[in-house]
């Protein structure tokens, strides 16, 4: 059976719609509930905004609970990263995993924060932090060298947490 | 009285009057962008002093640090003098508005309103009129073409708009018997409120009042998407300013004419049978007179977060087309009214 009926498009308006003012008392009401709901802003400089574990902010290396770092410099973060950001430079130690990142820079004005490096990396060694307001007054200071790269690892424990379920 | 008394008396309103005008229009401004904050779920300005009160004054100090250019091709002494009129016609207008009851000071009865004029209501309206001027010769001066469009449609739509505001106050008039300001606020006196009474003439002049003041749904004239700034797209320094303060002044008079026309001006209803001292029930109508006007602004800003803005040939339709007709219809009521009940 085919249903016959009048279409009723939704460029006609009903009479009460018609004459605008229950429509504009409607759109007035919204606006006075909005006026006192709480506010979405953050006051950013004195109240700061704490990314989940799922934020990608600036990439640091982990270093173990005994100062040593976790990486073995083997150069995987530095192939993939397609800004050609990372620097690493190999060095052998005594330790049981014997290879050591001698130098390791990223140029944090060419890091695009993709997180290929944390992705690539068999040791979970380099991971994403929530750092996010990164500033430098010169094209020097940009480049973190291992003194500012390095992370205890009980600080970005949320982030490995995180990538154990999802990566 | 002396005539030296008087002159007195007036001077001191006067200063009282305009020094709370320019008060009242700065702070407009803050409310203006608080409430459009709110409205957003923001904060809004909170730097500068406490909880941001001394905005205002750091946005006038940076205009008058701003360099004042006129265009090549503007028309120099008409530039300068639109937003004089804007301004004149802005803060004169408020002399015939009564804030308050007669009250006994240091042994003077004083009226409190700067002008007890018998033709107040057309004071008025001649004034509002006169500002259209300021628009139109802002746009026309300033040799570009989206000031001249502003101007024409400022004027085109405050003269539509007049029309029906007048045909509006027709009503109050018929019921007051007469046109000064103070004689209207007393023929309200308990719950007459005009606004009750003739509930169709309050909302067409309310709408009207909102399309003279330039505010949106009615802000053509400066229509920022399509016309850059409108008018006063070419000024800059102290004359955009003269502009700003005179679009807010304009919605203090106009909250003004509502609160006198039509909800009772500075009366609370059947407040003498409180058995109050007098001093006190003067103070409490004055305060009343402000919270009314308060009211009324508050509404003028919140509507304007609220309503997106008419499309030209909407705005014409509404003016013509309904406040019109609506506002004829409103002096037939009244005139019923009359006839019936012979209020």
């Amino acid at each position: 059976m085919e249903q016959k009926s009048v279409k009723r498009r939704k460029k006609d308006l009903s009479f009460l719609e018609r004459i605008y003012i229950p429509e504009i008392l409607k759109g007035l009401s919204l606006t006075f509930k909005n006026m006192i709901r709480p506010k979405f802003t953050i006051e950013y400089p004195e109240e700061r905004f704490i990314p989940s574990a799922a934020y990608r902010g600036r990439p640091v290396l982990i270093e173990e609970n005994n100062g040593d770092e976790r990486c073995v410099a083997c150069g995987l973060c530095s192939r993939v990263c397609p800004a050609l950001a990372i620097e690493v430079q190999a060095a052998e130690t005594e330790r049981e995993q014997e290879r050591y990142p001698e130098k390791f820079e990223i140029n944090m004005l060419r890091c695009i924060f993709c997180g290929f490096c944390e992705e690539v990396c068999p040791e979970e060694a380099i991971v994403m932090s929530k750092d996010y307001d990164l500033t430098f007054s010169n094209r020097e200071e940009a480049i973190y060298g291992k003194d500012k790269l390095l992370v205890p690892v009980n600080q970005l424990q949320d982030r490995i947490d995180f990538l154990r379920k999802y990566k | 009285m002396g005539i030296g008394e008087i002159i007195l008396i007036s001077l001191v309103k006067i200063l009282l009057i305009i020094s709370l005008l320019f008060l009242t229009v700065s702070y407009l401004t803050y409310f203006e962008r608080k409430i459009s904050a709110w409205v957003q779920n923001r904060i809004g300005p909170n730097r500068v002093g406490w909880k941001g009160l001394l905005q205002p004054f750091a946005d006038v100090f940076k205009l008058m640090l701003k360099e004042d250019i006129v265009p090549e091709k503007a028309d120099r002494i008409i530039h300068l003098l639109a937003p004089m009129i804007a301004l004149f016609v802005a803060f004169s207008t408020f002399a015939v508005i009564p804030f308050g009851p007669e009250v006994h000071l240091f042994g003077y009865d004083i009226p409190l309103v700067v002008a007890d004029v018998n033709m107040g209501v057309l004071f008025v309206l001649a004034l509002t009129s006169l500002s259209v001027y300021g628009l139109t010769l802002a746009g026309w001066s300033s040799g570009s073409k989206y000031s001249l469009l502003g101007g024409i449609r400022s004027s085109a739509q405050m003269i539509s708009y007049e029309i029906s505001m007048g045909f509006s106050i027709g009503g109050v008039l018929l019921l007051s018997e007469s046109l000064r300001p103070i004689a209207i606020v007393e023929s309200q006196s308990g719950w007459m409120w005009n606004a009750i009474v003739q509930p169709i003439g309050f909302i067409t002049f309310l709408v009207s009042a909102f399309a003279e003041t330039n505010r949106l749904p009615f802000d053509l004239p400066e229509a920022e998407p399509e016309l850059v700034g409108g008018f006063h797209t070419e000024y800059s320094s102290m004359k955009f300013a003269a502009f700003f303060l005179s679009e807010y002044a304009n919605m203090i008079i106009a909250s003004g004419l509502i609160v006198t026309l039509y909800l009772g001006g500075w009366q609370i209803p059947y407040i003498d049978l409180l058995g109050l001292p007098s001093g006190l029930v003067a103070l409490l109508q004055v305060g009343a007179f402000i919270f009314k006007l308060v009211a009324i602004l508050f509404f003028f800003l919140w509507v304007r977060w609220s309503l997106p803005r008419f499309r030209y040939d909407q705005l014409m339709n509404l003016g013509w087309k309904v406040m019109f007709p609506l506002s004829l219809i409103n002096i037939i009521w009244v005139a019923l009214l009359i006839m019936i009940f012979g209020l």
